[in-house]
């Protein structure tokens, strides 16, 4: 018996979206800022020209200038090697608190749209209860409590991250499963299981993805606002928000401090959103050009 | 009207009770003994029996999740752990900074975000569309802290437009009102950039129907055609997604509140976070559930307004 080939996914013509996403050139510009951040942070060891910890006690709050381009911190510490070391943190938290956000609340969003009844009315009222506090003041009450720690700080931005990918999940899980090929396998005997991870699941993942773009901007500005109130992972190590932080506690003695890290936040921002914004393009027909 | 406002009263207390459980727990989610974690470890066992027994922690769960829950409906947030005052006179004396801040965002969200995105639409790829486009993006992608920093820097230590240090409790209206500008900037570019964003593609829809194109026929002038009818109609999405991010304007609000240096709940959180003070913590979750639930209600009160259709339904 062969299996039923789910059929590719409606709403995306692919050679079409492709053309669309990649029309105005957005999406390409997005995915090589990212993959170059990317690179940079992964080999943040031979690209970072000083140890990111080490102090020089001569060298303290000096501006930019050709020995250290981006400047020196108040303990002598070169500030463009702390920014490339600290987008390791920053991806990080970000590329894994998403991750678990996707996998959990996916999960959770097809059991939920394929069962229906009392299973999904109970995670539909508590889906909306969490998303209605604001998702910012919500890590910031996780981490409090918990306590600030890498470990605690990507737990706490994946919780605030799952009740998005329940809700869409569980609405493209409902429109999928009154569809033909639902039924064949259903009529070839198919378990649940292997309907909604083998067949469903493969055809919400674009609008999973589309979010999932959207939600690591939102995870890496989440990550860098806690550390810039004191909720990050705790010094010495090198965090975005932590070098704004210590900028903004030096204001008026070194403007680089806290100018040159908050340029990289914003360049990754605006990566993911021009990402993000290509693929939604690219999977909504309906989206204006 | 009266019975649509009181059906939409109604639908709020359930969640309300849902959001206030939420925060019950999350409080209680505290990893080891909350005690220590006031107190530190070197605290005696007394002093620790003494504040278990003040905070009600020697109550069974259920128990306090009943005090809670009949305290909150008495208007009482408890006491501070560290000064012992009265929570919601603390919140009171800053919540009209932060409402005075989201307002203001706000406005300039809508006064900004509106025209931006009309303009855009009606001259489609145009130097307007360009300009809302790139705005858009660029108010997306600023986190608050950063965008905040950077006015700072330009307007306030270069310029010197505007004071470094906020001078928000000054008495004299207009001092209070230039410490007001940079920080409800701040707060509205985020707006600006949703409301442009959902303007500007409701009206290209808008702007494509049949209505407009009789509209036009009739020989109405181009002023009114686009903003009296087709923007009339696109109200209702300009209103849902202020109500949508409200919620993250508050959030925002909290950062801006510290990068410059504004009394408000954002002070607060960040004393109680310093302070390790729970109970002012709890008590600050409550507000903000409160202020997302009477938000929500706002928004779903102003559909009513702008479409008539909606009371009827």
């Amino acid at each position: 018996m062969s299996d039923v080939a789910a059929p590719a996914p409606v709403s995306l013509a692919a050679p079409s979206a492709w053309r669309r996403a990649t029309r105005s050139g957005g999406l390409a510009l997005g995915l090589v800022l990212v993959v170059v951040l990317i690179l940079v942070a992964a080999l943040a060891k031979w690209v970072a020209p000083y140890d990111p910890d080490a102090q020089d006690v001569m060298m303290v709050l000096e501006g930019p200038a050709s020995a250290h381009w981006f400047g020196t911190d108040a303990f002598g510490r070169d500030v463009l090697s702390r920014v490339i070391w600290g987008a390791r943190i920053s991806l990080f938290v970000g590329f894994v608190a998403t991750l678990a956000g996707v996998v959990f609340g996916t999960v959770v969003g097809v059991i939920s749209g394929y069962y229906g009844g009392k299973i999904d009315k109970a995670i539909t009222a508590a889906t909306d209860v969490l998303l209605s506090f604001p998702q910012l003041i919500m890590g910031l009450m996780l981490v409090a409590v918990l306590g600030p720690s890498l470990r605690n700080l990507i737990l706490a931005i994946a919780i605030t991250a799952i009740p998005a990918f329940i809700r869409v999940a569980r609405g493209s899980t409902l429109a999928m499963k009154e569809r033909d090929f639902v039924d064949a396998c259903r009529a070839l005997g198919y378990g649940d299981l292997r309907i909604m991870f083998l067949h469903i699941l493969p055809n919400i993942m674009d609008e999973v993805v589309v979010m999932a773009s959207l939600w690591l901007a939102t995870a890496i500005r989440t990550e860098s606002t806690l550390a810039f109130i004191g909720l990050g992972v705790p010094p010495p190590t090198a965090t975005w928000g932590g070098i704004v932080r210590e900028g903004f506690d030096n204001l008026l003695d070194g403007w680089w401090l806290s100018v040159f890290p908050s340029l990289a936040i914003l360049l990754v921002m605006i990566a993911l959103n021009l990402i993000g914004d290509g693929l939604r393009d690219a999977t909504d027909p309906r989206a204006p050009q | 009207m009266l019975r649509f406002v009181a059906k939409r009263l109604a639908l709020a207390v359930p969640t309300l009770w849902a959001v206030l459980t939420l925060v019950f727990v999350l409080v209680r989610i505290v990893p080891g003994d909350p005690t220590i974690v006031i107190l530190g470890d070197q605290a005696s066992p007394a002093a620790r029996a003494a504040l278990r027994e003040r905070l009600g922690l020697d109550q069974p769960l259920w128990s306090q999740y009943w005090d809670f829950m009949v305290q909150i409906l008495h208007g009482d947030l408890g006491r501070s752990l560290v000064t012992n005052r009265p929570i919601i006179t603390d919140v009171g004396a800053v919540l009209p900074f932060t409402i005075e801040l989201t307002v203001a965002a706000l406005v300039i969200g809508v006064v900004i975000g509106v025209p931006l995105g009309v303009m855009a639409a009606r001259r489609r790829d145009g130097f307007a569309d360009w300009f809302a486009r790139i705005f858009s993006l660029a108010g997306l992608s600023f986190p608050a802290f950063v965008s905040g920093i950077l006015l700072l820097i330009c307007f306030a230590v270069q310029l010197r437009w505007f004071p470094v240090i906020s001078t928000a409790n000054a008495s004299d209206p207009m001092e209070r009102l230039r410490a007001l500008v940079l920080p409800a900037f701040n707060l509205g570019l985020i707006m600006v950039a949703y409301v442009t964003r959902v303007t500007r593609s409701g009206m290209l829809k808008a702007l494509g129907e049949d209505y407009i194109r009789t509209a036009r026929a009739k020989g109405l002038p181009q002023r009114i055609v686009v903003w009296r009818h087709a923007l009339r109609n696109v109200l209702i999405p300009i209103v849902t997604v202020i109500g949508l991010y409200l919620g993250v304007l508050i959030g925002n609000a909290v950062v801006t509140e510290i990068v410059f240096n504004r009394p408000g709940l954002g002070k607060l959180i960040v004393t109680a976070l310093n302070q390790r003070d729970y109970a002012l913590l709890q008590g600050l979750m409550v507000v903000s559930a409160f202020a997302i639930v009477v938000a929500n209600i706002l928004t779903d009160l102003t559909y009513g307004l702008v479409d008539p259709r909606v009371k009827t339904a």
